[in-house]
């Protein structure tokens, strides 16, 4: 059974081996995702100014539309499910807000779309191991020996009363995807912090040496790839490995998104995979995996 | 009514009330559940602001309550069930209520009465398991004595680490034992009891969920709570008061204290302050430094609550005379190094984020009531608030009394307060008992005699009566 399903800009764009590789996974797992007909951006951030509608009605038209495709929506960006499952969140519990932004748009939001996130689907839908549909159960070409690092970021995780996926100090949605495909989770203390954020446009040498925490705490809790949620820190770690001192030979970390590592995983063809849009090639890496048969 | 008290817990609160009611002439049955009395006091290192040795002051009650004529020390027991007896079925057929109680003494397999704490038991066990006492710093055997100092002196052993009871696998401390105190048959016995009142003094435990996984502190051996450090300090402690990190016995030399690990957090711990940690870290800066002269104190704060007579300026002398730094912020993270722990917080006061490679971390974790707070509560019907400490009946204006007649309470189950604080509520529920005992009993005097007033204007007989008793009641105030 198909799932609505909402893009966002960024997988349309910069990261497109995210949408790619996400549609061949959940296509192989048995729930097409189904592009929303119409959309448009989520606006990005969520507001923070309690009385900003201006700033909802791009979310809200977005969970309109959704709500004509089912009762439920799904994205694989980290920063538009957190748009849209704060601002659902919001609108169910503000009417007068829902009244509001629906007498602007003319449209009839009615209030009550579920925002779940690509991952919440794996598990609660898929499940992780077990069942004879699991994912582990359909997992053609094992990770084994494969040291992963799972890199959460903020937007999967928090504000927790709102998001709810997972427990935001200690996460572990993604540690059990990697065991699913047979791989390790290795943690590492900054799996969880912030990789700098929109910061890379302004002040680029903020996130520079945010990641450079991450990716060498990464590579000293002997992790052979990162993985992440996010478009946005999947960019933060993978480009300034080109320019810094991370970037000698033998000290870089590939960045994967976590639907390249199931393609992978699940046998899928390899023009599913898009490493060719890393700055750090992940292909040597995952070589011993990939050439298994 | 039966003119004896009934005190759960011997921490230093059930302790001072005990032996208030004691030396006042009346019996005291004493409950306690650990195998030895005297609470968490007796685990302490030093106590605040004065620094006194916490054994060297505690030891002399905890000797006075073991020896006291008037005290039944009932060690690893529980109350089980209590039985209000009220003013029209009184069992002495006088119609006075009071409390029928059953007590379960759990067999400590080790005859109090025989056992002369020699050590023999131990030394030929086999089986080694981490020593509660010393908070899991140091190993006991499955036959122990839980300190050196413990009363009453007697050692127990415990059935879970015991190889086999039933049946028995090893009897090797039996064999070892020259007086024959171990009896590997001792049952659970139920010993019922008439009560007249009752004092709650059940303690605290610390917070050690949620909030303190940030901290690593389940998973670090060099992240420790306020506890465990005490023992470290303590001259009767596993280390002999000398200080060393437990993953390698080195001493630390940078040393983080984070105050309300767990307290004042509504989100992920408990909203209240803890209210003695701001002290009792103060204290270990302190001490820590008088024992590694070069070694250096950071203390994350959320700010400073030294409300107390020569409190504040404890905390200045940690500052200033110890040199401990003083980091207005939180924690967000403690995560394990190569070496040891990274400490991750925020100066608040110049906006920075501040990194600490430390070599041990102290959580002044959160006081909670100890976990046995809501069932007795509910067995004596007392209010407990949303964390199970317990409700006085009127906070400011009777703060000892619990609502329920005859039954009063003391110390850190009322919620989080320093020994002072806890010994003085002690003596004002021993002092209600007391009134309570001697109110009953003019009564009961002046109803005797207008029994034995045959003749005569009744009336008159009766005032006069009235006010014999009463003079009655005051001189025996005086005597007590």
């Amino acid at each position: 059974m198909g799932i609505p399903y909402f893009p966002g800009c960024t997988l349309s764009t910069k990261a497109k081996n995210y949408d790619r590789s996400g549609r061949a996974v959940a296509e192989a797992l048995g729930f097409p995702l189904e592009e929303l007909p119409e959309w448009q951006c989520c606006g990005a951030t969520f507001p923070l100014m309690l009385d900003d509608s201006m700033a909802l009605i791009a979310p809200t038209r977005i969970l309109y539309q959704a709500q004509q495709a089912g009762d439920r929506v799904t994205t694989l960006c980290s920063i538009c499910f957190n748009v849209l499952r704060r601002s659902q969140a919001l609108l169910d519990r503000d009417e007068e807000m829902l009244d509001r932004i629906n007498w602007f748009t003319e449209e009839e939001y009615e209030g009550d779309v579920h925002v779940a996130h690509f991952l919440e689907i794996l598990r609660d839908d898929v499940g992780w191991e077990g069942g004879p549909e699991s994912l582990a159960e359909r997992v053609k070409r094992p990770l084994t020996g494969l040291k992963v690092a799972p890199y959460y970021g903020c937007l999967l995780l928090r504000p927790f009363e709102e998001i709810g996926l997972d427990d935001p100090e200690d996460p572990h949605i993604l540690h059990d995807l990697v065991r699913a495909l047979g791989a390790e989770p290795v943690d590492f203390p900054y799996n969880v912090e912030c990789c700098g954020s929109y910061l890379i446009v302004k002040e680029p040498d903020v996130p520079k040496s945010l990641a450079k925490d991450i990716v060498v705490s990464a590579r000293e809790h002997g992790a052979d790839v990162i993985i992440t949620a996010c478009p946005l820190c999947q960019f933060n770690l993978d480009y300034p490995q080109r320019e810094t001192k991370m970037s000698r030979a033998g000290e870089q970390l590939p960045v994967l998104y976590f639907t390249q590592l199931m393609a992978v995983a699940l046998g899928l063809p390899e023009e599913t995979w898009g490493f060719e849009d890393h700055y750090v090639d992940p292909r040597p890496f995952l070589a011993r995996v990939a050439n298994s048969p | 009514m039966n003119y004896r008290a009934l005190v759960i817990g011997a921490g230093i609160s059930g302790m001072q009330a005990a032996l208030d009611i004691a030396d006042s002439g009346y019996e005291v049955i004493l409950v306690e559940k650990e195998p030895a009395i005297g609470g968490h006091m007796a685990q302490l290192s030093e106590t605040f602001p004065t620094l006194d040795c916490s054994q060297c002051i505690l030891t002399p009650r905890t000797v006075e309550v073991g020896q006291h004529p008037n005290i039944e020390l009932l060690t690893l027991s529980e109350v089980v069930e209590v039985e209000r007896i009220s003013a029209d079925q009184g069992d002495d057929g006088e119609g006075q209520p009071g409390f029928h109680v059953r007590i379960k003494r759990h067999p400590r397999y080790v005859r109090e009465d025989t056992c002369t704490a020699c050590g023999d038991c131990a030394e030929v066990c086999p089986v080694v398991v981490p020593n509660e006492f010393d908070r899991g710093l140091a190993a006991r055997r499955a036959i122990y004595i839980p300190s050196p100092q413990a009363v009453p002196a007697v050692y127990r052993l415990d059935p879970d680490a015991c190889l086999g009871l039933f049946p028995l696998a090893c009897g090797k401390c039996a064999e070892a034992c020259e007086v024959n105190a171990i009896d590997y048959d001792m049952q659970a016995e139920i010993i019922e009891e008439d009560v007249g009142a009752i004092i709650i003094a059940t303690g605290y435990e610390l917070y050690q969920d949620e909030a303190i996984v940030a901290y690593e502190y389940m998973s670090h051996p060099n992240v420790m709570d306020g506890l465990e450090f005490e023992r470290l300090l303590s001259a009767t402690g596993p280390t002999g008061g000398k200080i060393i990190r437990p993953s390698d016995r080195k001493v630390p030399k940078e040393v983080v204290f984070i105050q309300c690990a767990g307290s004042r957090n509504p989100e992920h711990g408990v909203p209240y302050c803890s209210k003695i940690c701001c002290m009792y870290t103060a204290k270990h800066a302190i001490l820590y430094k008088h024992r590694v002269p070069d070694g250096q104190v950071y203390v994350f704060y959320m700010d400073i609550r030294a409300g107390g007579k020569g409190y504040e300026e404890f905390v200045n002398r940690a500052m200033e005379e110890d040199d401990t730094v003083y980091i207005r912020g939180r924690v967000s993270k403690v995560f394990p190094t190569d070496d040891s722990v990274m400490v991750w917080g925020v100066d608040t006061l110049t906006g920075r984020k501040v990194e600490i490679a430390a070599d041990l971390v102290v959580l002044a974790s959160a006081i909670i009531p100890s976990s046995a707070s809501r069932q007795i509560a509910q067995m004596l019907g007392v209010e407990v608030d949303e964390f199970g400490f317990y409700n006085a009946d009127d906070a400011e204006m009777t703060p000892v009394e619990s609502g329920v007649p005859g039954v009063f309470l003391a110390g850190t189950g009322l919620g989080p307060q320093d020994i002072p604080e806890t010994v003085a509520q002690a003596s004002g529920a021993a002092a209600k008992v007391l009134s309570r005992f001697q109110a009953a009993q003019a009564e009961e005097r002046a109803r005797e005699a207008l029994d034995t007033s045959s003749s005569g204007d009744e009336t008159v007989e009766a005032n006069s009566v009235g006010a014999a008793a009463r003079s009655d009641a005051l001189s025996v105030t005086e005597a007590a």
